[in-house]
Parts: C-alpha cells; structure tokens; sequence
C-alpha cells in the first residue's frame, strides 16, 4: 500500500456572488500518494483552483476535512506551509526583483538558503541562469514560468502544488514542462497539478477528472479507458458536415464529436458492427467513408462522463 | 487584386530595434475561408495580428485587409473588422442584454437592427433564462460563445480569434467550433489561434509561424503529406523546436 500524501474528505465550498450561491467543490474525497504525480484535470469553472487553496491552506473549506502530509489543512496550517510548495496559475513573483533576488527572497522566507537545496533546482535554474541579473517582469512567459518552479521548490518541499502551469503555454513549452515535472517525480517529489488539457493526463500517475464542482472519476489513465461504456468508433469522408448531421439523428449513436479531422462516435451497444454502420450511413446517401474502431482517449471519457453527470 | 482575397501581405516585417519580431511574411486568405495562425509563444503572432487589425504600423512590406492599406487606412480596418481575444472581453458587471447594447452601440448599429440581433443571439445560443444575468455569473464557455458572437454582431466581413478556447470544456469547445463553422459558412472570414491542435484540422488553411517567418503553410491535408506526418500536432512541434530565437522581451 503506497504511502498518503494527501487526504481529502467531503470537502465544500461556496462562494456567494449578488445573493447567488456558486457551488465551487460539492463533497469532495481523494488520496494522493507519495511520490507520484497527480493530476487534477477540466475546464475553468471546475473548482480546481479552490481546491489546490484548500490543500495549500490558503482558504478554509465550509465543510469536510484534508490532510496533506499528516498536517490537518486547518489547524495545522503553519507547519504544511513548510512542507508544500505552491505554485498559483498567476505569477507569483516579485516583478521588480531579479531572477537571483526573487529565489534568494522565496529562500529566506522559508529560513533556507539557495545553496543548501541548489541540487532541487539545478536542472531548471540553468535554463534561465543567464538571465539572473535581469527583473523578472521582463523575463516571457515560459522563462517566467521556469522562475516561479524553481521559487516553489527552493525550501525543497515534500510536496508541489501547480495551479494551471502549462495554460496558455505552447505544444512545445508544454512537452519541456512536464519533462521537468518528471524529473522532479523521479526524485521522489508528490506532484499535484491542474491542467484543462486533456491530453496531458496520459504523463500523469492517477487523475481525477472535474467539472462543475464535482470529481467524476479518479484513476489511472488507462483505467479511465477502460471504464469507457460502449464502443467507438472513428469516422471520416469528405463530406464531414453531411456526416456528422447524419450520425446525430440516428438513434443508435449516443455521441458524436468531431476530433480534429474525424468524427468520434460512441454507440452503446457491444456489438454493432461495422457493415451496419456504413449501411446506415450508405442509406443517407453517405458512401465513401473510411471507419474503424477505436480506443477512447481520455477527452472521450471525460464528455462521456460530463453527460451521465 | 483578386476579389476573393480578403487579407493580402507581401513581405510584412515588423521590427522593434534590432529585433525582426515579424520577419518578411507573404500570404492571402480567401473570403469565408477559416484560416488558422498557428505559432510557438513569441513566434510573433501577436505582432502580426495587431499590424493586421491596424493597431501596429509595420516595418516594411505591405498589407491590405478588406481592401484597406494598412498604413495608411487602419481606422477602416479597425471599424470594419471583428476582434476576441483569449481574454474574457465582455463586462462583467453588466447583463447579457446590456453587453450586446453596449456593443451594438458601439458599433454604430440602428435600435432596430440591434433588437434584431439580440433576438438571433439569444437564440442560437438558446440563453433566454440567462439574458437578463450578469455576465460574470455566467459559466466561462458560455461567456466565450457570446463573446464571439458580440464579437460578430456588426457583421464583419474578417474576424480575428485570439485563442479564443483556452479552459473551456470539451464539449464546449466543439459547440464553439461549430458557431465559428456556421459563421464561415455564411461568408464570414474567420483568422484563429489556438494551442489545441486538433482545432487546426477544423480550418481551411492552417499557417505555422517559428521565430517571426511561417515556415509551413497549406490546407491540414495537404501539410501532413508534406511532412509526412499523422497530425498537425508533430508538425508544430518540429518546426517550433527548429527555433533559434532566445529571449528578446
């Protein structure tokens, strides 16, 4: 049985907005073991940022209870925050400090100096070394980015809490940041981090998939997969609007998304064929059609699950 | 030049001191067309996309967007086109009724007009219970999709997307497509930016930008036989890791 790092027990939160009540996390319960990474995966509006400040101690839950490693997030607040780090989806640093000056003040702040957990940051901080005499409001968003990482992990916390860190990154700043992450993961370091990209949930350990306030599932990625009901397929033609207008009306079909170049379609029934498909779709005067059955990915699983909750 | 064509650059170069943020680009859209600009952060799209709006005077080359230079006539393109960005444009503190007044005021349309359009948003977006809402109540990819559909309510011939999907749900971000779809479908021009790869399959023409040039360009189809590749996601990231430019802010 691998080791709690954090949890998270029937956890509320609400927010009153003009007399309307938003219901930000609604009975909230998670594990996350030590040592791996953890992501917390959906939309803006899931609650995914309120529940990182919950863990972080940032703000209180109305109700229900967290731990993260073994200190209580309400009482015990002072100590977690020597354990955690903590990275907000908005910078967090010193815009009018340097590069150096904002580590050695994150540093100070946890009693610790630059030097003594140097080794943590090593592999990131000489990405953006070259740029430590300059102020970290004139460093781009991706170095930025690196800056901040290095802030949180420079008191060497047992455990990383990433609010959003690849929003608004490019493809490939993103594939470098979780390069990093992975790094940090195989030296031992608890990794929670949120993300509304789908496809970053195959790079982490277990997820939990979130919309509107609620977890909707928590696994791993392939068992998300496999907790798909129904069959898949991917269709093409060169008459994709025909096709998916088509496939919308017919009764058999429980969903149909266009991914990209092809259309997904969920039909629940086990065992549809292929023929029968292409007979249906022949009768709506759709005949060139390139088919086959498919794995679902894990944005196939999470708007399946959005439409049984 | 060509009536078909709606934005026409020959050699546009954008230059802040030493630094060739945009660097020599040529292309034309078509009218209708959806046409995706994609590029790395700091590639240099925003540079180009604000000369193209008329809110940047280039460097050298030229440009015309409507039939406007945009030198010399950026006050008509700026009227003249529609313009979202990734971040939420609408206020917060106003109705969805009123934010679509305030807008259409704005853009100069008659009462008449206007209460014609409020009708039709409303409806394609089916939200008469929430019309009479404030907007920062509402949920982020219904703010989006009345974003963009403010965004259009003047009628412009050419509308730039500014990441315009970035957080929003899955199935939210289809039905979005769709609005930008039936929108071309109906004469729209429609110039996007995205960092979700597979919203690149959904345009046209799909355009990569690495370190202020486009070094690849063409229909989705047509790029992945050039390349020789599955998807457009390897495409972009290949071209993007070809990227000398350092920092430069």
């Amino acid at each position: 049985m691998a080791t709690i790092s954090i949890q998270c027990q029937h956890i509320k939160k609400s927010y009153t907005l003009k007399k309307n009540k938003i219901i930000a996390l609604d009975d909230i319960n998670l594990e996350v073991y030590k040592s791996e990474i953890f992501g917390l995966i959906g939309p803006d509006g899931a609650g995914k940022t309120s529940l990182i400040r919950i863990l972080a101690s940032l703000i209180l839950p109305d109700s229900g209870s967290a731990k993260v490693e073994e200190c209580d997030v309400i009482h015990d607040f002072e100590k977690l925050r020597t354990k955690i780090g903590y990275m907000p989806g908005r910078f967090s640093l010193y815009q009018d400090l340097t590069v150096q000056e904002n580590l050695e003040f994150f540093a100070s702040v946890f009693n610790t100096t630059v030097q003594d957990n140097y080794h943590l940051i090593n592999d990131i901080y000489k990405q953006i070394e070259v740029f430590k005499f300059r102020t970290a409001g004139a460093l781009s968003g991706g170095m930025k980015q690196k800056l901040a990482l290095c802030c949180a992990l420079i008191h060497s916390p047992s455990i990383l809490f990433l609010d959003e860190p690849t929003t608004g990154v490019d493809a490939v700043s993103r594939i470098e940041f979780w390069e990093m992450l992975t790094e940090l993961k195989r030296k031992g370091m608890t990794i929670f981090v949120s993300t509304p990209y789908m496809d970053e949930a195959s790079l982490c350990d277990r997820i939990a998939l979130m919309q509107s306030g609620k977890i909707l599932s928590v696994s791993s990625p392939s068992q998300v997969k496999q907790q798909y009901s129904g069959t898949l397929w991917s269709l093409q033609s060169i008459h994709m609007y025909h096709l998916m207008q088509a496939l919308k009306k017919w009764s058999r079909v429980d969903s149909a998304f266009s991914f990209g170049e092809s259309i997904h379609v969920g039909i629940s029934e086990q065992n549809i064929s292929e023929i029968e498909i292409k007979n249906y779709l022949l009768q709506n005067g759709i005949s060139e059609i390139n088919i086959q059955r498919i794995e679902p990915t894990v944005e196939d699983c999470f708007m399946q699950l959005m439409d049984k909750n | 030049m060509n009536a078909d064509i709606i934005i026409h650059v020959e050699s546009l170069t954008k230059k802040f001191g030493d630094f060739v943020a945009v660097d020599n680009i040529s292309f034309d859209v078509r009218k209708g067309e959806i046409f995706g600009f994609l590029g790395a952060n700091g590639a240099g799209k925003t540079t180009a996309i604000r000369m193209l709006s008329g809110l940047l005077q280039p460097s050298g080359g030229k440009a015309s967007v409507m039939g406007y230079d945009v030198y010399t006539q950026s006050e008509k393109i700026k009227a003249g086109i529609g313009y979202m960005s990734q971040r939420f444009s609408l206020y917060d503190d106003l109705t969805v009724i009123e934010n679509m007044k305030f807008y259409g005021g704005i853009y100069g349309l008659s009462k008449n007009d206007l209460n014609h359009k409020i009708q039709e948003v409303i409806g394609i977006l089916k939200i008469d219970e929430f019309k009479n809402q404030l907007v920062k109540s509402l949920p982020l990819g219904w703010k989006q999709k009345l974003a963009f559909s403010i965004s259009i309510l003047h009628n412009p011939a050419l509308v730039f997307l500014d990441e315009p999907t970035g957080g929003v749900d899955p199935v939210t971000r289809r039905e979005f497509w769709e609005l930008i779809m039936n929108s071309a479908h109906q004469g729209t021009t429609i110039f996007v930016t995205t960092h979700y790869m597979d919203e690149a399959e959904y345009c046209n023409t799909v355009s990569i930008m690495v370190d202020g040039r486009i070094d690849a360009m063409n229909t989705p189809q047509e790029l992945k036989k050039q390349f020789n590749s599955q998807d457009i996601h390897s495409i972009f990231v290949n071209l993007a890791r070809q990227s000398t430019r350092k920092e430069f802010e």
